[in-house]
């Protein structure tokens, strides 16, 4: 979605009606998340909205980019809010392999998630843990309760501790264990891609 | 949309608990993912004078056997082939970029608009990577007068700085943007053609 360079666009003030119905879709999108939310979207701060290409808007407190929406989709995490609490979002986990096509803005392909470096859900709707990579490999926890198909998700990667990518699942985790082949989170926002390296000043 | 204010807070930790991450100073990626840039000599060199423990923990022997040990000879192969393709495609990047730069020039025009009345105007300073909006109210600030960016009819833009202050711009830019080498900055005057009798 982010392939090509963004230039910055105009900022403008979200008015605080909007900015409290969106920490409302934000904690209700990700209920993990709902802890930490006076710290991420604080009542008195200044939420600003800037309009991106392709209908994308992101949203942003200073030069700290938080959360963007496709038109009226989810609301996702950037990826920097993603290092920041990593253990509030379903995560899942490709192999090795698979991360430099990710980071090139590929779609994430099936294969990359049934293979040995891969992690999906165990299925198990009762394990809750907390989300994501740590820095012992293994110790990882990619959830209990399968995804949806139209979930939001974010990529951590074999070997690294930061995710890598966070998109919308074109096919549920079940369907993908099943399968085993097929495009999973296309239109991803990544490393690198130009929502990442938007210049947002101050 | 009905909002239930104060429904949604569970009570939270009182202690911040945001991580704090380093970014890679060259590429801007985790320092863990800096191998999947064009980049990677710099980024090892700037991870490992700023952060060298975390250089350690990223590039000692046993880190990297044990991330490519996973990968088939055939998929670590293409993988090189692919970083060596990038390498280069980064290298010709930077080398486009820079002589961009050696031939690129600010123009600080002095305009003289009325009687005695004259701006500034500052061209140019795209090519460096600076964003006009933001030179212009550093000028704005430092200046304490009016400074714009306006279109100009060649279709770039330029900042429009209310008073005579060639010299001052010149000085301001050497010292604050080190990216404009001296020689590419341009000093010329230019008297509006009200009329084109001579008096
Ligand atoms: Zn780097």
């Amino acid at each position: 979605m982010f392939k090509k360079d963004i230039s910055p666009g105009s900022k403008s003030k979200v008015k605080s009606s909007v900015q409290r119905s969106l920490r409302t879709q934000l904690t209700t999108t990700y209920p993990l998340l709902a802890p930490h939310i006076d710290e991420i979207v604080p009542k008195k701060e200044q939420l600003d909205a800037m309009k991106i290409p392709d209908r994308v808007t992101l949203y942003l407190i200073g030069s700290t980019p938080l959360f963007y929406q496709h038109m009226t989709d989810l609301l996702l995490p950037h990826l920097r809010l993603v290092h920041r609490f990593p253990t509030c979002f379903p995560s899942i986990r490709i192999d090795r392999g698979a991360i430099r096509f990710v980071l090139s803005g590929a779609t994430l392909m099936a294969p990359g998630l049934t293979s040995a470096g891969g992690r999906l859900p165990t299925g198990n709707s009762e394990e809750t843990r907390k989300y994501g990579e740590t820095a012992v490999e293994g110790e990882g926890f990619y959830g209990g309760r399968e995804l949806e198909p139209g979930e939001p998700v974010v990529v951590c990667a074999e070997g690294k501790v930061e995710a890598c990518a966070v998109g919308l699942l074109s096919m549920g985790t079940k369907e993908v264990k099943e399968k085993g082949k097929g495009p999973v989170v296309e239109d991803a926002h990544y490393l690198g891609d130009g929502l990442w390296k938007l210049a947002l000043g101050d | 949309m009905a909002e239930v204010e104060g429904a949604e807070t569970p009570i939270g930790p009182t202690e911040p608990q945001s991580r704090h991450i380093v970014y890679c100073g060259v590429c801007s990626l985790p320092p863990e993912y800096c191998e999947f840039g064009g980049t990677v000599k710099k980024c090892q060199d700037w991870l490992q004078s700023i952060h060298p423990d975390l250089y350690n923990r990223i590039w000692s022997a046993d880190a990297l056997e044990a991330a490519t040990s996973s990968l088939s000879v055939e998929a670590r192969k293409r993988a090189e082939k692919d970083a060596h393709k990038k390498a280069l495609k980064a290298e010709a990047a930077e080398a486009k970029q820079a002589a961009t730069i050696a031939s690129s020039k600010v123009i600080i025009k002095r305009v003289e608009r009325n009687k005695r009345k004259f701006v500034t105007a500052v061209s140019g300073l795209e090519a460096f990577g600076l964003d006009n909006k933001k030179v212009a109210k550093d000028f704005g600030k430092k200046f304490a007068t009016g400074s714009s960016v306006t279109k100009i009819p060649s279709g770039g833009e330029e900042i429009v700085v209310q008073g005579d202050v060639s010299d001052e711009i010149e000085e301001f830019l050497l010292e604050n943007y080190k990216v404009i080498p001296e020689d590419n900055i341009e000093l010329v005057e230019s008297k509006v053609k009200k009329g084109s009798g001579s008096g």
